[in-house]
């Protein structure tokens, strides 16, 4: 390391952080109770746990956000009290959030150096930093880049950039594969085994125990508020990893009898979309999906994905090409030129890929999200006036249906954890009888839970005769969950994959234009 | 959380604003040398039947104009215009009715239809502005306030009367007159009739904002345009039909005083009321209760000022500065208090997730 300026260096083999004991209790609540967790220095140390098993209490703890209660953290062998995280950042701490911390119209540079200035300024020197840094890691970042043009798995190296620039000689990482595609998360493993090898300390937070058990060191398991176990992944499977963590029996995602009709619900024709600039975002995309069938699209994000979802909810208006949709009032309609309201009234369901940006008004409560969508329906509405009773009586069966952990409908969507706000919006996108579902990322930053939950609701409404447009980073649901599979790769639709026989390999490399296979 | 717990957060915010905006006006006066004491003698004491009359007709002003700056902020739409537009459509309620086309009480009506319908359009060009070539509201609103001054100016010029020293719109025939209503026998002033509308447009706003799909499209508009839009809002036309239905209200804010006393647009008509709107929309918090509550508040400061200097000698420009402070004090004090609601409330659903899992029953809570 040429220009960074080192903290002290745990010895090799020690105790990067050992915490004891550590409780925390909010009002009426506790969060976290007896969480003892031994971390040894240059390692990468995974903690599992389902959504709301006090992960991120623990690590806010860690990470000076949050004060304990109880309990006693060390890190390299002194005991430490944090007050702030700029504590924890003085003890080499650094703390790789879930949701991007990053200004878009700022440079790579712009955003490593803010609040940071006094390292090495915001000139030639912190470019040179900023690019030794990079470099040392395979990062490949240009520190004069606009973040905005860069993508998910670029912007998360920038995160990680940031700390190390900072000094952080022990990153925790929250959720980090939850965003990235295959490959990407293959590269990002690289880089952490980089980052291991040069002596840094790993914290791995994953819902992921695949991804878990192929990068750990060793693995706590956090459940209600403690940890129940610590083990090494070459003594645990993923399926007992995943029984430690729900603390009973889990199902996995597997293709039944195929319920697929004759009858063509979702018909596209040669759509072409493109961006303000006249840059071509999708191509002549043609397809079809029947009544009971489930069209998984596969793809490195933001390869079209997004664009297909919103052209097909009417955010976004092809150029060219049609969409028709076979409903039962009007029968098999011409829709390309309908609003977002007419088709939503039309049947179709819409599970976004950003639950808090276009799927919730997250300081509104439940029973007012269940209108969101369906402003038009009953029974969140009567002609021109809400139903308020009706709108309530109904969150009311979302939340015992899908399992919404919530104390009540008034809660404010903000309040719940993330998998709790999906599995809401699963339930108001399936409620109204939708014939055509859209589902994008539908269990992304979900634990397993709830994700086989959401998976079953999906497969029930297939028996139903639902049509699903199910776009999906996670392969293996991809596949499970699938009646065909095609793949998007920059705009066009490549690959006809029956989900039968492909492997997760084979749709990788179709996903990055390797093969020729597609 | 409980109804008590509620309204005690819902209470707390402007209680801790004017208690903090008390101290630094205190302040204030103590560096000018000024009589503290007397100050809050004055302030603090009983208005007279008269002064509470002319307290309930600035209130129902001032309430009609925060609703209207309330109507654009709900979405997110800051409307600066409401100065112009309600000034616009005093001058053409006004002349509308000094016309007398119609007559008695259809007179009436129709100069409140066109002072809407005036304010209505006046706003509605920022609205379109806004929508289809994306300039931003404030800019538009401010500089459409300057230009309904000029083009008062002129068509006073053009089709108003001289009365003495200044040119006015027609006197307002007797029959469209609207009568006052006697609050207390021994006041000489009484409560201008259309100070009513006050009420109306409370009641429909409130049940517009919380019973309608139209309401909740536009909340939902203001709390997050992203999601509104993948719900099936159509933004843009929500942006125009919310500045016209801003203005539309705007356009009342100056008819109680106009046909309950002025009898005509002129040189008394009384300016300033759409940027105290704006004061008492934010005091309010946008909500119908709220604003009424910033109303009284704004206008019983209003009034007592005018006796600070004649019982205390003390300028009433300080209440102006307390004023000013209450409304610093209440954006932070909301935010505080918002941040701790999340914070219970985040702690109350943790609460829910420690009990035993699978949930094997749905406690409910009681219902608002």
């Amino acid at each position: 390391m040429t220009a960074v300026v080192d903290p002290p260096v745990a010895p090799a083999s020690g105790q990067a952080i050992e915490l004891t004991g550590i409780g925390k209790r909010f009002p009426g609540v506790i969060a976290n109770h007896d969480i003892d967790i031994t971390i040894h220095s240059g390692t990468i140390h995974a903690l599992v746990g389902e959504n709301g098993a006090g992960k991120s209490t623990l690590m806010k703890i860690l990470y000076g956000v949050q004060k304990p209660d109880d309990g006693t953290i060390t890190v390299n062998g002194e005991q430490v009290t944090f007050s702030t995280p700029a504590d924890a950042i003085a003890e080499g701490i650094g703390m790789v959030f879930q949701h991007f911390m990053l200004a878009d119209n700022f440079t790579v540079l712009e955003n490593v150096t803010l609040g940071a200035e006094k390292l090495h300024g915001i000139g030639d020197a912190a470019r040179q930093e900023i690019l030794s840094i990079s470099e040392k890691y395979g990062f490949g970042l240009d520190p004069d880049e606009l973040v905005e043009t860069l993508g998910v798995g670029e912007r998360q190296r920038v995160e990680i950039l940031k700390v190390l620039y900072r000094g952080a000689k022990i990153i925790i990482l929250d959720e980090p594969t939850a965003v990235l595609v295959p490959q990407e998360v293959d590269a990002l493993f690289e880089n952490l085994r980089q980052l291991k090898d040069q002596g840094h300390t790993l914290i791995f937070i994953s819902h992921k125990l695949d991804e878990v058990l192929a990068i750990a060191d060793d693995i706590t398991v956090v459940r209600r508020g403690t940890t129940v176990a610590s083990v090494k992944p070459s003594d645990v499977t993923s399926h007992q990893l995943a029984e430690l963590m729900v603390g009973s029996e889990l199902p996995s995602p597997s293709t039944e009898d195929s319920t697929v009709t004759d009858r063509v619900l979702l018909s596209v024709r040669g759509i072409d979309v493109q961006d303000a600039a006249g840059r071509p975002e999708l191509t002549d995309i043609s397809f079809d999906i029947h009544a009971g069938e489930i069209l998984g699209i596969a793809g490195v994000e933001g390869n079209g994905q997004a664009e297909l979802v919103e052209t097909l909810i009417g955010m976004r208006h092809p150029i060219s090409g049609s969409v028709r949709l076979r409903t039962s009032q009007h029968g098999d309609k011409d829709i390309t030129g309908w609003s977002t309201r007419e088709r939503r009234e039309a049947g179709i369901g819409y599970i976004p890929e950003d639950r808090q940006r276009h799927g919730l008004l997250l300081d509104s409560p439940i029973w007012e999200n269940r209108i969101l969508g369906h402003q038009t329906r009953p029974p969140a509405v009567k002609g021109a006036w809400l139903d308020v009773r009706g709108a309530r009586a109904d969150s009311e069966r979302i939340v015992e249906q899908y399992d919404v952990r919530t104390p009540g409908i008034d809660t404010t969507a903000r309040a719940l954890s993330g998998g709790n706000q999906q599995k809401f919006v699963v339930g108001r996108e399936m409620s109204g009888e939708p014939i055509l579902l859209m589902a994008s990322h539908p269990t992304r930053g979900v634990d397993v839970g709830a994700q086989a939950q959401i998976w079953d609701h999906i497969k029930n409404a297939r028996r139903e005769g639902l049509a699903v447009l199910l776009i999906s980073a996670d392969l293996d649901e991809l596949i499970g969950l699938s009646d065909s599979i095609r793949v998007l790769l920059r705009g066009r639709l490549v690959g006809d994959f029956d989900p039968r026989t492909v492997t997760p390999q084979q749709l990788g490399s179709a996903m990055t234009g390797a093969g020729d296979d597609a | 959380m409980s109804l008590v717990r509620r309204a005690a957060m819902g209470l707390a915010a402007p209680v801790l604003a004017f208690l903090v905006a008390g101290v630094v006006a205190s302040v204030v006066l103590l560096i000018s040398g000024d009589d503290v004491g007397a100050f809050w003698d004055v302030m603090f004491s009983m208005p007279k039947h008269r002064n509470i009359v002319s307290i309930l007709n600035t209130s129902a002003v001032l309430y009609l104009s925060g609703v209207a700056a309330a109507i654009g902020f709900r979405m997110n739409l800051f409307n600066i215009g409401v100065e112009g537009q309600y000034q616009l459509a005093g001058l053409a309620a006004g002349a509308f009715a000094g016309e007398a086309w119609l007559p008695g009480p259809f007179n009436t009506v129709g100069a409140i239809v066109v002072a809407m319908i005036t304010g209505a359009l006046w706003a509605g060009i920022a609205g379109i502005l806004r929508a289809t070539r994306g300039v931003s509201e404030v800019i538009s609103t401010i500089m459409l306030n300057a230009i309904a001054g000029s083009l008062i100016a002129y068509c006073i010029l053009q089709i108003g009367v001289d009365t003495g020293n200044a040119r006015n719109t027609k006197q307002i025939p007797e029959g469209a007159r609207v009568g006052t209503i006697e609050v207390f026998g021994d006041s000489p002033t009484q409560l201008f009739g259309l100070s009513l509308l006050a009420i109306v447009v409370g009641i429909a706003f409130w049940v517009l904002l919380n019973r309608t799909r139209f309401g909740f499209d536009l909340r939902a508009s203001g709390a997050s345009e992203t999601a509104a839009v993948a719900s099936g809002v159509n933004v843009k036309r929500m942006v125009v039909i919310a500045m016209l239905m801003s203005g539309a209200v705007a356009g009342l804010v100056g008819l109680p005083v106009m046909f309950s006393d002025s009898f005509s647009y002129g040189s008394s008509f009384q300016t300033g009321l759409g940027f105290t709107g704006i004061a008492v929309a934010l005091l309010g918090r946008n909500n119908p209760v709220g604003i009424a509550f910033g109303a009284l508040v704004f206008a019983f400061l209003t009034e007592q000022a005018t006796l600070l200097n004649i019982l205390a000698g003390i300028s009433p420009d300080i209440v102006k500065v307390t004023q000013g402070v209450i409304l610093m004090a209440v954006v932070i004090a909301y935010e505080v208090v918002r941040r701790y609601r999340v914070r219970l409330e985040q702690a109350s659903v943790a609460e829910r997730l420690a009990e035993s899992r699978p949930a094997p029953e749905q406690p409910k809570e009681p219902a608002t």
